[in-house]
């Protein structure tokens, strides 16, 4: 017990860390740490995601060869070739890959922030207030797409703030926002199923493939809209990811590492839930997405914690890929894209904690 | 009661009130923390010392009163300046699933780095020298996951040193730690405090054992301090029995001459 403190190893203070490596430049006044395994793995995720979306150009009933997608994106080639791919093909999974970059990104946020796996923009009561929203103007006021969309963002960000006001109590815990979470969907699900009943059937339908969302017929209207949020937002959120990792801690713990940890929660829940509203009104509430993909991406990058930018990566890819199987599996009949986002992502979720507790690694 | 006047403390508080919400803890508390001291706050359970602790930590915001850290109100500092003077140890903490103890410990690192500077040269010594410090430098490459508690706790304490702060401020280091743990880190304690030159400040459950290690006790009941000073001039029976409600006699400590708490065997004193 008298030599706690033993001699300085012969190393000379070397640390080895797990998942990063040091790169110093100008003798050593700048130093970078760069994660191998998480640059794989992002690496891969956008080689999949632009592969993705070439095959989801060049594919349909008006196939168009691979070769000739790149000339018909920038205008060259046959007049059907680039009306196809600039005027339906590209913007529609141009739009899948923003919007699954949205959810991923902010899906990471929110299970960073309520510290649960299962955190998802619906635990904060916003797919619920969006989803009431729309289906409020749909058959209430007969809307068109802008007004719904308009309506679904309003209705979710009020939403949000009413369940952050209501479970705030001298700072935000994790398991009171998910309580409260709980309790406000209930209610405003009861709205809308209330309404359902009252509704005539082809509005009620309308309601329905609304709520089960959607990428069919989206346009470059909605990839600049969702682009936007992803451009303003992305960096904002990317900048924080570092307080948040260490927020996952303990708030003591973060706090006295010197981690502003309410103005860090306040900001990231009002960005994220920004940037799920944008991704909502365009696409409405995919499912899944959200939920799966930071799990996904931070059991591939072994890095111990959220990983936002390889959940951005993550969702694209995963909202690409389904999209095209969306389209094709069933093709000339279109399936909505949530209902493949949860069997996509869902299975390859299953499979992968499989494996890890096979491997025991849990 | 003593109370003595301490020339030099660059942690100290006055006036302070201290609430959760409408439940007030402390009211008009003052306290001081003298450097280079191993301060122990003992005191019965709910008395307030952990409570004491945050607010000396600007974890809890004082609802009246000022803490001061080097002349300055605590909560004016930018949150890293006052994570590079004053350290704190919670009572939990959460380890990330799979992360490795030198990455852990990386992380008290925080407070010195910025976006282009992630990972010092300076950095790297610091956290192998808090490893070594604390004894965990042989478990660098293993998971936390697969550590014992007294490791674990050890690590946690290995990453508040790297943060290099002239103040530790410990929230109750031995709970969850069988007998030769917590001596284990109270010596570890004594040593960072003798040897290391760091002013330490721990709330601490058993008084035996802050009678060993304290060189100024802080005494507190109901949310007031009721004594400080030196644990051998401080505590005695009476003060003991008012405090906890309980009888006991003090004896000489035969090891380290410092008192000790023996309670009165009730069921032979009532017969």
């Amino acid at each position: 017990m008298t030599t706690l403190i033993s001699a300085r190893s012969a190393e000379g203070g070397r640390v080895r860390l797990r998942t990063a490596w040091a790169l110093r430049l100008w003798g050593g006044r700048v130093s970078v740490l760069v994660r191998p395994r998480a640059l794989a793995v992002g690496l891969v995720l956008v080689a999949v995601s632009v592969a993705v979306v070439a095959l989801s150009v060049s594919v349909g009933d008006y196939a168009i060869p691979l070769e000739r997608v790149p000339g018909a994106m920038l205008g060259f080639g046959e007049r059907l070739d680039v009306f196809f791919v600039q005027g339906v093909r590209l913007p529609r999974a141009l739009t899948a890959v923003a919007v699954g970059a949205s959810l991923g990104l902010a899906g990471a946020v929110f299970q960073s922030l309520s510290r649960n796996a299962l955190g998802s923009p619906d635990i904060i009561g916003f797919t619920s207030g969006a989803a009431t929203g729309a289906v409020a103007a749909i058959l209430v006021f007969g809307a068109g797409r802008t007004v719904v969309s308009l309506g679904a963002i309003g209705a979710g960000l009020a939403t949000a703030a009413l369940v952050y006001l209501l479970a705030m109590k001298g700072g935000v815990q994790g398991y009171r926002l998910v309580l409260v979470g709980i309790g406000v969907s209930a209610v405003l699900g009861a709205v809308r199923d209330y309404l359902m009943t009252r509704a005539d059937l082809t509005d009620a339908m309308g309601a329905q493939i609304w709520m089960i969302g959607s990428l069919n017929g989206r346009g470059w209207g909605e990839v600049a809209a969702v682009c936007a949020g992803l451009v303003v937002l992305g960096p904002l959120l990317v900048g924080l990811g570092r307080r948040l990792r260490y927020m996952e801690l303990g708030e003591d713990t973060a706090r006295g590492l010197g981690v502003p940890t309410q103005v860090t929660q306040v900001v990231a829940l009002a960005a994220a839930s920004a940037l799920t509203g944008a991704a909502i009104a365009v696409a409405g509430p995919i499912g899944f997405v959200a939920l799966a993909a930071p799990q996904l991406a931070r059991r591939l990058a072994r890095s111990g914690g959220t990983t936002l930018v390889l959940s951005g990566l993550m969702g694209a890819a995963l909202l690409a890929v389904a999209d095209l199987v969306a389209m094709r599996v069933l093709a000339p009949a279109q399936l909505p894209v949530g209902v493949v986002t949860a069997v996509i992502g869902g299975s390859y979720l299953l499979w992968l904690l499989y494996t890890e507790w096979r491997g025991n690694r849990a | 009661m003593t109370t003595s006047a301490h020339a030099s403390t660059r942690l100290n508080g006055s006036g302070l009130t201290l609430a959760y919400e409408q439940r007030v803890i402390s009211q008009d508390l003052a306290v001081a923390i003298p450097d280079n001291s191993f301060t122990v706050i003992v005191g019965p359970n709910a008395c307030g010392k952990s409570t004491l602790l945050r607010a000396l930590s600007r974890t809890l915001k004082p609802s009246q009163g000022q803490v001061l850290l080097d002349g300055q109100v605590i909560g004016s500092y930018p949150a890293k300046e006052v994570a590079r003077r004053l350290g704190l140890l919670p009572q939990t903490s959460i380890a990330p699933d799979g992360i490795g103890v030198a990455d852990l410990v990386a992380r008290g690192r925080y407070p010195h780095q910025g976006f282009l500077r992630q990972w010092s040269s300076r950095d790297e010594e610091v956290v192998a020298e808090a490893m070594e410090a604390t004894g965990v430098a042989a478990l660098a490459e293993r998971s936390v996951d697969e550590l014992s508690g007294g490791q674990r706790q050890r690590v946690w304490l290995a990453m508040v040193l790297a943060q290099q702060t002239p103040l530790l401020l410990l929230d109750e280091p031995t709970t969850y730690l069988d007998i030769a743990h917590q001596m284990d880190m109270l010596d570890l304690c004594a040593q960072l405090h003798s040897e290391r030159g760091h002013t330490l400040v721990a709330v601490l459950h058993d008084l035996n054992h802050a009678c060993r290690y304290a060189t100024h006790l802080i005494v507190m009941k109901d949310g007031a301090v009721v004594a400080e000073g030196d644990p051998a001039s401080v505590v005695t029976a009476e003060l003991v029995e008012y405090v906890f409600g309980l009888p006991v006699r003090v004896i000489d400590d035969p090891e380290t001459h410092t008192p000790m708490i023996v309670p009165v065997d009730r069921r032979r004193a009532g017969r």
